[in-house]
């Protein structure tokens, strides 16, 4: 029997993939070199809208070391001008006739080394009319706004119209309700500026007439699915590597026209390409997230009940819907926007709306929307709590879903899982000492100073999903796991998700050490391959441990399964006499006969009965039966500098219920990790553009990355509410914190200024605009 | 990002560089740090034909005291000035400046004269250049020439120096008794340029009254601004918290920001305020403690 | 097209070429020399993916031509291991969970290893301080900061006696 220990679920392994990235042995997409590679570099526009007159790529052309320049003209003749998105629209790969956003593709050149690309861009001239761009969704709603997208039927700037609830029911509680409390909350449109950018290598091999891609891609399969489709060739002829990803966080799950116009380089030229982008590239054209406007209502008792919530939001998606959004969900799962508290009705609407800004939608860390759904719910009820003069502890206390009314039915239709909100926010405040900051608080303001406390008690979900509901682009969302024990015990677990820094390599590994009592060193887990790993819809909103991760348990399962009747065959008892415990089958009876999973395995390969088959593998394509709901805790304390308006979070508590953990050292990191992206888009960042649709944020200098002086030293503490439907009762954590820690701040900072009558601020809430409060309230310094 | 092509020459000494200036005219950019300069030629918004290197041009790098002055060479590194005893002592507001200027890494490369030369109402010397009445040390072919600082910074990104000319120290003045500066800044995160900024040194009679000021504000003007009447209106005063409030608000009146990302015009004209009396406030304590 | 000679030191192997006197130094360690464990994140000399010692110090690759690091020393995250034993700052990165997608943690080991050279025992505040010029997008530097206290911890208790001494008065 071996003595190396098992370390499944609850053990904080260390991470398998570190070893590498410690070395500085990962291998990037920029790290891949082939002999004769080419690099490809993009010229992009310099206006918001405007016709193209005439690209003249001469100069460039007779530069030495420029092979090629590819225009929208010659794309158009491959039929390869514009490309479908993950939303049904379409997009272009380069335009033929016009740009609609700034730092838009308009052509590409193709050269010897990545130095002469860059010289040759600037060599290529491009003749433009300048056309009258459209920035504000509003406006562009408007009769007679300048048109996006005249290439679509309809002329309109309006994409679709979203509803869910009942809005009769809604509006009826509204009419007879004693409190209505109402707000207009924008949030900005921010990017997720993973410290990687986006790029490729393409390969084409003649001789086998196979197509190789290494990519920046969050779900190489589905781009696998996309690329084939869009270039007829066929499936089996492309193998898409996302080799290791510099993170993630939702901005590599969209195909980027640069994928596809290396891939057409690499096509025509027959030598590899590769194309990496620059920072202000991947901040200025690559897809966005947030850029919701919204207006939110809340109905409720003079006694702080909620009744109903009413929302409706106008989406600006830029000029192309390429988010990457469920098909039956063009705004996400915004509805999950009642949160955690337990209502009679809800209704919301949204409409998307075209503008002259880069496309998308996708996500920043966050599962569909739910971020915005959240950062609505969280400072909707501060707000009814500051309208009634209740605590906004006790308004949550009072409407939490209570944790007998678990499978919940939501009235926008989403079936909670599970949870135990009261439990956890009491944690959260008896760990923070909330009355005592209260009181700190009270003596404080009595002093002239500004303090706050905020609260967030958030609801996720995550986990898509279910196929009866959930597919992107009709291939239904379910996820897969496949795995082979070797003969001497040690297995390969190959999944269809994806890795950009989740530790799936470890955690994945634990899974299957767990479920089949090898140790986890022996266990290697494999993913990002087409060619090798099973398809699976890939890496975004929380999605891995809920649905891979349930695949992998459920194929393990399958294996010990067949295990079990290996290891009857051993001990010559009827497999119905065995029992899995204490990572072995046993005798009943005689724990002491026993056959670990290190002998059954080499058994199946020498020593299997008569009418088995060899060998011991499964694969799974689990489809999930509902999604997992995350929730959790937060409570954030911030001073406020009179003098600058500077916002200073002094402490943040964060309590993370994800259900079943895995291994709790890399879900505290997840959660480290999401607080700050959460804090990112609360206190600094923002996609600002200037009335002709130049961004002005196209650098780090100008769009804020929080560095380690800004982000606080997050404090983290957990429950545990296993999902009831999950395998192994896990949920996913990744964007919890991201979703949760807004509200949580921007509640603090309000709390800070309440008693001067501030209800609501829009994030970011930088010092310029906290400053111009204090000036308004008569209390800068 | 990638630079534009240029020829690349290195200085061994000051006068080859000077004179590599002079034969390529405008032609020639100075590399000391290269900080703000690469960056800048990575976005082509420099393509300089010709980089006269003077990295490696000796005796640039020297911070000493002499003859009742400070003496800190052009090529001295932000990190060496946040470093060194001398100036953390009898200089405590010059570290105060080094130390929060841009971030650790881009500190060991970034040279003083560069953040002068650079001509930048956003970068952070200039001020306390301003406060201390520093002079600079230019070098050029008709030899050295003196320049006070309130005659070298001429317009945004343009200083007094000549195409040909070399700024190779800053000269500030020995701190006389029972004085003492402070700089203190208010940026949006580390790495980003102030949203305002301000360099004090105040000088304290045996009476504890006031005898000399030097208020600079940072990233509020058009070039790094003294605010002369600030000072003045500490001179001979008691200092007290209400003197640093009016001293403050005619310094915010001095400013003229412009309206950009860090915020309104207004706002930052408030901060230059805050920072200023902040700054009064730490340069006074430094100076009671030097009495 | 003028081509420089240069001859480098890198991880303590010497090395020639003749570069375009605008090659930036992150390329000709990452292009030329491939060694790609140096990263490239941003285009502004903010992010520190790029981190290397030059001649000790840390310095963003990134804004440094080639042909200024001539003659001079650099070491690369590739060169800090020893004898197949992990230097105490990598180590303490695996240990404490201080990386996630990786992508920043060359250029963070890279100042965190100046940082202890320098300061053998760093506060907390002094920890964040050091790595400020170096973006992490997923761990919240609460761990980095954690890993390089470990790896502090782990070469005091290693380093010669003398090291001690050599700090007094």
């Amino acid at each position: 029997m071996t003595t190396t220990p098992i370390r499944g679920l609850g053990h904080p392994v260390k991470r398998k993939e570190d070893p590498r990235f410690i070395r500085g042995k990962g291998t990037y997409v920029d790290d891949i070199k082939l002999p004769g590679m080419l690099y490809l570099d993009i010229v992009r526009s310099p206006y918001a809208h405007a016709r193209i007159k005439r690209i003249d790529a001469s100069k460039a052309l007779a530069m030495p070391g420029v092979v090629d320049v590819i225009t929208g003209a010659e794309l158009e003749k491959a039929g390869l001008a514009w490309m479908p998105t993950l939303m049904s629209d379409r997009q272009m790969v380069l335009p033929t006739d016009r740009v609609v956003y700034y730092a838009q593709e308009v052509a590409a050149v193709v050269a010897t080394d990545r130095y002469t690309a860059a010289d040759a861009v600037l060599a290529v001239e491009v003749e433009y009319e300048p056309l009258t761009p459209v920035l504000d969704p509003f406006k562009a709603l408007e009769p007679g706004a300048p048109l996006v997208r005249p290439d679509r039927e309809q002329k309109t700037n309006h994409i679709w119209h979203w509803e869910a609830g009942d809005k009769e029911k809604t509006d009826r509680i509204f009419q007879e309700a004693q409190v209505v409390v109402s707000q207009d909350l924008y949030i900005p449109r921010i990017h997720v500026c993973s410290i990687e950018t986006c790029g490729c290598v393409v390969n084409y091999d003649r001789a086998t007439d196979k197509l190789t891609i290494w990519m920046t891609s969050q779900a190489p399969h589905a781009h696998r699915t996309v690329f084939s489709l869009v270039s007829g060739i066929p499936e089996h002829k492309i193998r898409i590597i996302s080799p290791d990803i510099g993170g993630g966080f939702g901005g590599k799950v969209p195909v980027y026209p640069g994928y596809v116009i290396a891939t057409y380089a690499a096509l025509k030229l027959g030598k590899p390409i590769k194309w990496i982008e620059d920072r202000s590239e991947n901040l200025q054209a690559d897809t966005f997230a947030r850029d919701y406007h919204i207006h939110a209502e809340l109905a409720a008792t003079r006694d702080g009940k909620i009744r109903a919530m009413r929302v409706h939001t106008v989406a600006d998606h830029g000029a192309f819907d390429a988010a990457a959004n469920p098909s039956k969900f063009p705004a996400g799962l915004f509805s999950v926007c009642t949160g955690s508290y337990d209502m009679e009705a809800a209704h919301v609407a949204v409409d998307g709306v075209y503008t002259n800004k880069p496309p998308g939608g996708v996500a920043y860390r966050c599962s569909f929307r739910v971020t915005e759904a959240v950062h609505t719910i969280e400072r909707m009820v501060d707000i009814l709590a500051d309208e009634l003069g209740m605590d906004p502890a006790e308004i949550r206390f009072k409407n939490f879903i209570r944790p007998e009314q678990f499978p919940y039915k939501s009235p926008t239709g989403w079936e909670y899982d599970s949870g135990n909100y009261p439990a956890t926010l009491q944690k959260a405040l008896d760990a923070i000492g909330y009355q005592e900051l209260r009181r700190e608080q009270a003596e404080r303001r009595a002093r002239g100073e500004l303090m706050g406390i905020g609260i967030s008690t958030f609801t996720e979900i995550v986990g898509a999903g279910p196929s009866h509901t959930f597919d992107i682009l009709g291939i239904k969302m379910f996820d897969s796991a496949e795995i082979r024990v070797h003969p001497t015990g040690s297995a390969i677990v190959r999944i269809g998700v994806q890795t950009q820094g989740q530790g799936h390599e470890t955690t994945f590994a634990q899974i299957v050490a767990e479920e089949l009592g090898l140790p986890v060193e022996n266990i290697i887990v494999e993913h990002g391959d087409t060619d090798t790993a099973p398809y699976g819809l890939g890496t975004y909103a929380s999605r891995s441990t809920p649905t891979a991760g349930a695949a992998t348990a459920v194929a393990a399962r399958k294996i010990r399964e067949k295990a079990r009747l290996i290891a009857a065959h051993l001990l010559e008892v009827s497999p119905d006499d065995l029992e899995w415990r204490d990572y072995a089958f046993r005798v009943k009876g005689a724990p002491d006969r026993f056959k670990t999973m290190q002998e059954i395995a080499f058994a199946a390969y020498t020593n299997f009965p008569q009418g088995l088959e060899g060998g011991l593998e499964a694969v799974c394509y689990y489809d999930p039966p509902n999604l997992t709901f995350p929730f959790g805790a937060y409570v954030c304390v911030v001073d406020i500098d009179r003098g600058t308006g500077q916002v200073k979070v002094r402490e943040f508590l964060a309590v993370d219920d994800c259900g079943t953990i895995i291994n709790p050292m890399i879900v505290e990191g997840q959660i480290h990790g999401g607080l700050t992206m959460g804090l990112a888009p609360a206190l600094f960042e923002e996609i600002v553009y200037d009335e002709n649709g130049t961004m002005l944020t196209g650098t780090f200098m100008d769009y804020l990355l929080p560095t380690a002086m800004e982000t606080p030293h997050w404090k983290t503490d957990k429950t545990v509410t296993p999902s009831p439907h999950h395998p192994l009762g896990a949920k996913g954590v990744g964007e919890s914190p991201t979703i949760g820690a807004p509200p949580a701040i921007v509640n603090a900072v309000v709390d800070a200024l309440s008693h001067l009558g501030v209800r609501h601020i829009d994030i970011p809430i930088t010092p310029a605009k906290v400053y111009q409060i204090l000036l308004e309230k008569g209390v800068a310094e | 990002m990638i630079p534009g092509p240029f020829s690349y020459r290195r200085a061994a000494s000051i006068e080859e560089a000077i004179a590599l200036l002079q034969q390529y005219g405008g032609e020639a950019k100075v590399l000391s740090g290269g900080q703000s300069l690469i960056p800048m030629m990575k976005f082509r918004l420099a393509e300089p034909a010709v980089i006269v290197d003077i990295n490696r041009v000796p005796g640039l790098d020297a911070i000493e005291e002499r003859n009742g002055i400070l003496a800190i060479g052009g090529l001295v590194r932000e990190v060496a000035l946040e470093r060194s005893p001398l100036i953390r002592q009898r200089y405590p507001i010059i570290a105060d400046t080094a130390e929060v200027i841009a971030d650790p890494l881009v500190r060991n490369l970034a040279t003083i004269g560069g953040n002068l030369a650079h001509g930048d109402p956003a970068n952070d010397h200039p001020a306390t250049m301003l406060a201390l009445r520093a002079e600079v040390v230019a070098r050029g072919p008709g030899g050295e020439r003196t320049i006070p600082i309130d005659d070298f910074f001429v317009d945004t990104f343009t200083t007094a120096l000549g195409p040909d000319e070399i700024l190779t120290e800053i000269r500030v003045p020995a701190p006389p008794p029972r004085s003492g500066g402070a700089y203190v800044k208010f940026e949006r995160k580390v790495g980003d340029y102030a949203v305002a900024a301000a360099a004090v040194f105040l000088v304290l009679d045996e009476a504890g009254k006031i005898a000399g000021a030097g208020i600079g504000l940072t990233n509020v003007y058009y070039k790094p601004l003294r605010a002369a009447e600030a000072e003045n209106a500490l001179l001979g005063q008691v200092p007290s918290g209400e003197l640093f409030r009016a001293a403050a608000e005619l310094a915010a009146k001095a400013a003229d920001p412009t309206t950009d990302l860090r915020g309104p015009a207004e706002y930052k004209r408030a901060v230059a305020r805050t920072m200023t009396f902040r700054a009064l406030e730490a340069a006074l304590s430094r100076a009671q403690a030097a009495s | 097209m003028e081509r420089v000679p240069i001859q480098l030191t890198v991880n303590g192997q010497p090395y020639q070429a003749e570069v375009e006197p605008r090659m930036l130094l992150v390329h000709f360690i990452r292009d030329v020399l491939n060694l790609t464990g140096t990263h490239i994140g941003c285009d502004t000399t903010s992010c520190g993916a790029c981190t290397v010692l030059w001649d000790g110090r840390p310095v963003k690759s990134c804004t440094v031509f080639a042909v200024q690091a001539d003659g001079g020393e650099i070491q690369t995250v590739e060169g800090l291991e020893r004898d197949g034993q992990l230097h105490p700052v990598q180590e303490g990165f695996w240990e404490e969970h201080g990386l996630q997608c990786g992508f920043c943690t060359p250029g963070m080991i890279m100042t965190a290893v100046a940082l202890l050279q320098e300061n053998p025992d760093p506060s907390e505040e002094e920890i964040r301080k050091a790595i400020a010029g170096n973006l992490c997008r997923c761990t919240g530097y609460v761990n980095i900061v954690k890993a390089i206290q470990y790896a502090a911890r782990k070469m005091r208790e290693t380093a010669p006696a003398t090291a001690g001494i050599a700090g007094g008065e």
